[in-house]
């Protein structure tokens, strides 16, 4: 059988130019790349950002056409542009935003998008249109415009839209970057579906591990070259090299290997949860009695320790700082869409504390933000600023916005200066510094949010997408917040990206004592910083209190579609086994602790 | 702001109005608008009342909607009956120093603003019973024999259909970034005009930035979808006329020979 890919010392440059069209550098995108994918496999091709993986990406659908060396597709050569079309009938693709590859206003004409341009006879694109919409689901919303879909189901008809022109492969371009984790899940099952019912070949492209755990064979990419290809577990089990090149094993993996060196006897390369639980269980078999042993002195004074210390806590950190009174607020009150974005929710933010916001897409989060940031009055309710009513009359805005910083969903998009230090110094000059002043503020700002120097007379929109948002925080940053309100401050980036700015909050919160707000739709980003949760679903409140309560209500957060971290959900299924390491375990070094006291 | 905005006014509904081809429509309110000023005498008037309340009946659309657009525009209506009132020569009717009314005036004003009036009614039924999609498809296939002078008429119904989908998104944009620069403080309320134009600054750069980049990756998942322009192109729902839009037609056809008999009739004739 001959492979559907076949590519042999594949090479592609980009060309940096200047404004005059001199050549500044080139960028070696693709440098002697060998690939060779057989049909019906499910391939992942894992790499970091500026891997070159995207550009891949755009040569399998002949978007882009080879440099140098040489590249079939489908048995027919890539290089040349006769072959462009048949090529693009044969590898479908499935782009990063889900907004900007709609073409239609209605989802049905989209989907037909494809087939209509290559000619497809009428009837024949209507029964496939109700065909491809079938596949993934999506039958119901034939009619419906793709403005008012989720981004997981607008990911499902561009599918659908791809499926529609009968194609042999479909490539996902980081499909589920932008997406929530409930929306990745659905794009996710889509692909293997179309992969085991009809044998479509599915090239995954991604950053995210979990995501490549399912796969049939894995391609790792860094720099331009392909530097390790197997199976899930085989390339899993190279965590050194993997995290060199900026990339991360799921945390389980990582976990497992902690536990294997400290001599818990566990078999090859662990992927998922279950595997885990399984195989230590199956050790506990093992050295049963002696786990029995050990199950007795579950020692109390550490547990005394973390009660003292949680009280201390509290202590300290007890001043409110911003209090939100039964806030409501609804949508549309005159039209028949209206809704309730936001019922009697009461929220309290402790001087000093990490606080996580959590809820599914459309529980009001964007919302509250808004209202708690002083940008949308509730229609019922209050917000106090240590006492103050920040919609009351007389209550100065730029008092609040000195005090209180806020940054939404990719915030690099609201920069719009020349250069990144005049962009950071619009804040400061708002709020009625001099422009010497605000500039020194915006120095500030750029140190604390780890900008490098080299970067701030660049333009911001030269920058790559982790140092924009880096630049957006530190706009934010230099105005010098007490408050720091984020939303989604982690999304669409890379794993380093992501640790990075994790890093960064962390600090900000325990040296600078800046008081943090961080709204997530991901438990397991929020499991090892915050120390106070609250969980919003349908606008109302749900669950308030340290990470320990909270993800004690497995059965309340699976009611809401909230999946337990990892780690927690881990320690829970352990100690329902009779493992003793106790239920508030809920991060991984915890669980590893824990278990390290359960072997010895 | 910018959310607001609809376009189209597109009121859903399944009558034989809303069924019927939109060239028909298109073709027949052009027609009605050249009647509009074609008519005279009381007949036209009560054969353009006749069909403007007949086609509404038809259509279904409540005659509030209609309204609707003609209260949109009540400016131009004033400034037009001002304009005919008090500027047309003719016999006074009353006179206080240079302002005079003339009866001539009076007549024009009246008649004028009525035109007006059925003007946008007519067109207005035709807006509220086709939907954007179906009024470009239209234009594209009612002027595609405008594409063999050299008009790009397929290239500019993808752009309207594009523009259709992404107005929205846009302007849910705008009011983030707008709610984003508020969050930095700034402030677009205050100061004289010059100023408060500046203040949009930090709103239209990322505006434009990203609607570029929109349009650069949607062009290439239009690529990736084998689009290469309008040629050798097919239509999951091509327009295929039925009986009823020849049927409208003749309607169209009748009307406006009607409209050309009543002119002929009030003119000075030779023989």
């Amino acid at each position: 059988m001959t492979n559907f890919v076949e590519a042999r010392e594949l090479q592609y440059q980009y060309q940096i130019k200047d404004e005059n069209g001199e050549v500044l550098r080139t960028i070696e995108a693709l440098a002697g790349l060998d690939l060779a994918i057989a049909p019906g496999e499910f391939i992942a091709v894992l790499g970091a950002n500026g891997s070159g993986k995207s550009t891949l990406a755009r040569h399998l659908n002949a978007l882009l056409h080879p440099a140098g060396g040489m590249l079939y597709i489908d048995g027919k050569d890539a290089s040349l542009a006769e072959n462009e079309l048949s090529i693009r009938k044969a590898a479908g693709m499935v782009f990063q935003n889900p907004d900007n590859q709609l073409v239609a206003g209605v989802v049905e004409e989209d989907v037909a998008f494809g087939p209509e341009n290559i000619g497809v006879p009428t009837e024949e694109i209507e029964k496939r249109v109700e065909e491809s919409l079938q596949a993934v689901g999506m039958s119901s919303y034939r009619y419906h415009s793709p403005n008012h879909l989720s981004g997981g189901q607008k990911q499902r008809i561009a599918i659908a839209g791809v499926l529609a022109m009968h194609p042999k492969c479909i490539i996902f371009d980081e499909s589920t970057a932008m997406l929530d984790p409930a929306g990745r899940r659905e794009v996710l099952e889509a692909a293997h579906e179309r992969n085991r019912k009809d044998n479509v070949t599915i090239i995954w492209i991604t950053h995210f591990m979990e995501e490549a755990a399912g796969a049939d064979r894995i391609y790792v990419m860094d720099k331009g070259h392909i530097v390790l290809t197997g199976t899930p577990g085989e390339v899993f089990a190279r965590e050194d090299m993997l995290s060199a090149i900026g990339l991360e094993t799921p945390a389980v993996t990582r976990l497992a290997e902690e536990l294997k060196a400290s001599g818990l006897p566990l078999s090859e390369t662990i992927l998922k949860r279950e595997q885990l639980t399984a195989e230590i269980l199956k050790t506990k078999e093992i050295f049963g009695s002696f786990v029995h042993g050990a199950a007795l002195p579950v020692s109390g004074a550490d547990d005394l320790d973390l009660l003292e210390s949680a009280s201390l806590k509290e202590q300290k950190q007890n001043r409110i700082l911003l209090d939100a009174k039964k806030v409501s607020f609804t949508y549309g009150s005159n039209t028949p869409y209206l809704t309730q974005a936001l019922h009697a929710v009461d929220l309290q933010l402790n001087k000093g504390s990490f606080h996580a916001l959590i809820g599914p897409t459309g529980s009001g989060k964007s919302t509250l933000v808004q209202t708690l940031g002083g940008l949308q009055k509730p229609e019922r309710g209050h917000v106090f600023l240590e006492g103050e009513d920040i919609y009351g009359q007389g209550f100065s805005k730029k008092k609040l916005r000195s005090r209180l910083g806020l940054l939404f969903q990719y915030p690099e998009y609201q920069l719009f200066e020349t250069t990144v230090l005049r962009d950071v110094a619009f804040g400061p000059g708002n709020l009625g510094y001099s422009e010497d002043e605000a500039k020194e503020k915006a120095v500030y700002g750029l140190r604390l949010a780890g900008v490098d120097e080299r970067f701030w007379s660049q333009s911001p929109f030269e920058l790559s997408g982790g140092e924009k948002r880096r630049v957006a925080i530190a706009g934010v940053l230099a105005m010098d917040p007490e408050i720091l309100i984020m939303d989604e401050p982690t999304a669409g980036l890379d794993p380093a990206g992501k640790k990075n700015l994790f890093q960064l909050l962390t600090s900000l919160n325990k040296e600078q004592g800046i008081t943090i707000l961080l709204v997530s739709h991901s438990m397991d980003d929020v499991a090892e910083c915050a120390d106070r949760i609250t969980v919003l679903r349908k606008g109302e409140v749900r669950l308030t209190g340290s990470p320990e309560l909270v993800f004690r209500e497995k059965e309340l957060l699976e009611k809401m579609d909230l999946a337990l971290p990892e780690a927690a959900a881990i320690a829970q299924e352990l100690s329902d086994c009779g493992i003793p390491i106790g239920r508030d375990v809920y991060t991984y070094e915890g669980l590893e602790k824990a278990l390290g006291r359960y072997l010895c | 702001m910018l959310k607001n905005i609809t376009l189209g006014q597109y009121y859903p509904g399944d009558s034989i109005i809303h069924r019927m081809d939109p060239r028909v429509k298109l073709l027949a309110t052009l027609a009605y608008i050249v009647c509009v000023f074609l008519f005279q005498g009381l007949i036209g008037w009560i054969l353009l009342t006749a069909i403007l309340v007949v086609l509404t009946k038809l259509s279904g659309v409540p005659f509030r909607m209609m309204a609707k657009g003609v209260r949109a525009l009540w400016p131009l209506l004033v400034i037009t009956a001002f304009f005919n009132l008090f500027f047309t020569q003719g016999e006074d009717l009353w006179r206080l120093g240079v302002i005079h009314i003339t009866d001539a005036g009076l007549h024009q004003a009246i008649f004028y603003a009525l035109r007006l009036i059925y003007l946008i009614m007519g067109s207005s039924l035709m807006t509220l019973t086709t939907s954007p999609n179906k009024l470009t498809d239209g234009l594209e296939k009612g002027l595609s024999w405008m594409s063999r002078i050299g008009v790009p008429v397929h290239e500019i119904a993808l752009m309207m259909s594009i523009a259709l989908r992404f107005i929205p998104i846009l302007g849910e944009e705008a009011e983030k970034i707008k709610k984003a620069q508020l969050a930095r403080g700034a402030d677009f309320d205050e100061g004289n005009v010059i100023r408060r134009a500046l203040a949009l600054i930090p709103i239209l750069v990322p505006l434009f930035v990203s609607a570029f980049s929109r349009a650069q990756d949607l062009s290439q998942a239009m690529d990736a979808r084998c689009y290469h322009g309008g040629e050798g192109r097919t239509k999951l729902h091509p327009l295929v006329y039925e009986k009823r839009d020849w049927i409208g037609y003749f309607l169209i056809a009748v009307m406006i020979a009607a409209f050309i008999l009543l002119r002929v009739r009030d003119l000075p004739l030779p023989f």
